[in-house]
């Protein structure tokens, strides 16, 4: 099963660590993307570059910011490959956010079948 | 679910139990009593729509897997250790953890259960329906958690049949048998967890006073109950169960020290030192002020009601009322005659119920 852990880290805590706390909760974050059942992500860039389109009727929207009108925005994700939901929370449980006061959503990806995935 | 807040609850009621009705000038917390009457009412009321509905289940009825609820193949008993812990997962809301174990494990219906917590078929039949996708879509695994995870698992296990147990305890009892019938497979499953037999003893002696708890719909204070309406088959089976708990493991968890706690209360003559050590030691796990206050409570009736009001002086627990009653109550003990007099008061602005309200203007008006 896989799932996507998408990250939200509590607003200003990474920024707010030393230098050298800054590089060791990094390499923590590479650590976890270079774990074999990690099939993949990124680190976002800040919240305020984000820019979001939506529907407006004759013509879409084009809005700066972030879609969600929250504090605490999505600054990353891991798509994980694992046996099952326990499996995915212990590894969501060693993301860095977590401990920084943030929080990592876990939810599994829709499944696609073999045939029609490109 | 806050397990800790659950335990900190429980032993509050425990104490609050021991309390007499009325406040005799000698016992200091009697309100806590009129308070656990008004929730023992609501649950008379509560149960009273599930009644005779609820049909208990025998240990070897066939139990369905969670694929399976809503069909009737027999799976293997065996797997009723998996079952459980799946249906208990924390990835999922504490009422379909309990709607879950109820129909998996306990042989509910699912109307039997909506009964139970007073929601419609229909919202039932959502809630379980919900929880059952989320456990397919997501992988929730099917089995016992590897040791790592065993702790915090096994909490959340303990937890929903405690919360079962608590939802039928002082009314018809259906839901407290189930609960009970749920303690008394995982303590044969676990064998080896001292904080199963715990909870078992828990549920037993507290079950035991059952008959003789509530008469007329009211709440009797364990003081004042007819000691022969108690099932002295549950008091020995909770005593058993204690033991058992006890030859397992010297450090007790928050069930364990809830049975010994419930089986020291149960005594003609209690040993309040005890009860205040065994309150401590729950205090130190469960960081809960509540328990504190019990705790200061039990040392009070042990005879130190210097030391008790220090104990309650150093909580946090700000506009708590049951504090403020408890201090009042040490200070008139204690002869400060003003300050307890501040205390009844600022204790009556806080007093929830007309009972307490009663019983502390009663309070003041002696001072």
């Amino acid at each position: 099963m896989k799932y996507a852990l998408l990250i939200f880290p509590k607003p200003g805590s990474h920024e707010a660590l030393a230098e050298d706390q800054y590089e060791s909760v990094n390499a923590e974050y590479w650590a976890l993307r270079e774990d074999s059942r990690c099939l993949g992500g990124a680190h976002l860039q800040p919240g305020d570059t984000a820019t979001t389109v939506r529907y407006g009727g004759r013509e879409n929207l084009i809005i700066d910011g972030p879609y969600a009108d929250t504090k605490e925005v999505l600054g990353g994700y891991y798509v994980l490959d694992a046996s099952n939901l326990d499996e995915a929370l212990e590894f969501a449980q060693r993301v860095p956010a977590v401990r920084l006061g943030g929080a990592v959503e876990v939810r599994p990806l829709v499944e696609v079948p073999v045939e029609t995935a490109h | 679910m806050d397990l800790a807040e659950e335990a900190a609850q429980e032993a509050f009621a425990i104490a609050a139990e021991r309390w007499p009705r009325d406040g005799s000038p000698q016992h200091p917390v009697a309100w806590l009593v009129a308070t656990g009457r008004n929730r023992a009412i609501d649950l008379v009321r509560r149960e009273r729509t599930l009644q005779h509905k609820t049909r208990l289940l025998k240990a070897d009825q066939p139990v369905a897997s969670v694929d399976e609820l809503d069909l009737d193949d027999s799976t293997i008993p065996d797997e009723r250790l998996e079952l459980i812990f799946t249906c208990c997962h924390p990835a999922l809301a504490v009422e379909a953890q309990v709607a879950l174990t109820l129909r998996a494990l306990g042989g509910l219906t699912t109307e039997e259960i909506a009964r139970a917590f007073l929601v419609s078929e229909e919202t039932m039949k959502r809630r379980l329906s919900r929880a059952k996708a989320k456990i397919k879509l997501t992988a929730i695994p099917f089995g016992v958690p590897a040791d790592r995870l065993l702790p915090d698992r096994l909490a959340a296990v303990l937890a929903v049949v405690y919360l079962i147990f608590n939802q039928g305890y002082p009314g018809r009892g259906d839901l407290a048998a189930e609960a009970i019938r749920l303690g008394r497979l995982l303590a044969e499953l676990m064998a080896d967890e001292p904080e199963v037999h715990g909870l078992l003893a828990l549920m037993l002696l507290h079950d035991s006073r059952r008959e003789a708890r509530v008469v007329d719909g009211q709440l009797v204070p364990l003081a004042e109950q007819d000691r022969s309406h108690h099932d002295q088959a549950k008091v020995e089976a909770g005593h058993a169960a204690l033991a058992q708990a006890l030859a397992l493991r010297p450090a007790a968890g928050p069930y364990v020290l809830q049975a010994a706690i419930a089986s020291l209360q149960a005594e003609e003559e209690i040993d309040w030192d005890e009860v205040a050590v065994l309150y401590e030691q729950l205090e130190r796990l469960t960081g809960s002020p509540v328990v504190a206050l019990n705790r200061a409570v039990a040392v009070a009736e042990a005879g130190e009601p210097e030391r008790a009001l220090e104990l309650v002086d150093s909580l946090h627990l700000g506009d708590y009322r049951y504090l403020h009653s408890t201090r009042a109550e040490l200070l008139r003990r204690l002869g400060r005659r003003e300050e307890a007099r501040a205390a009844f008061e600022r204790a009556l602005g806080l007093a929830a119920t007309e009972p307490e309200r009663r019983f502390l203007a009663r309070r003041l008006a002696t001072l």
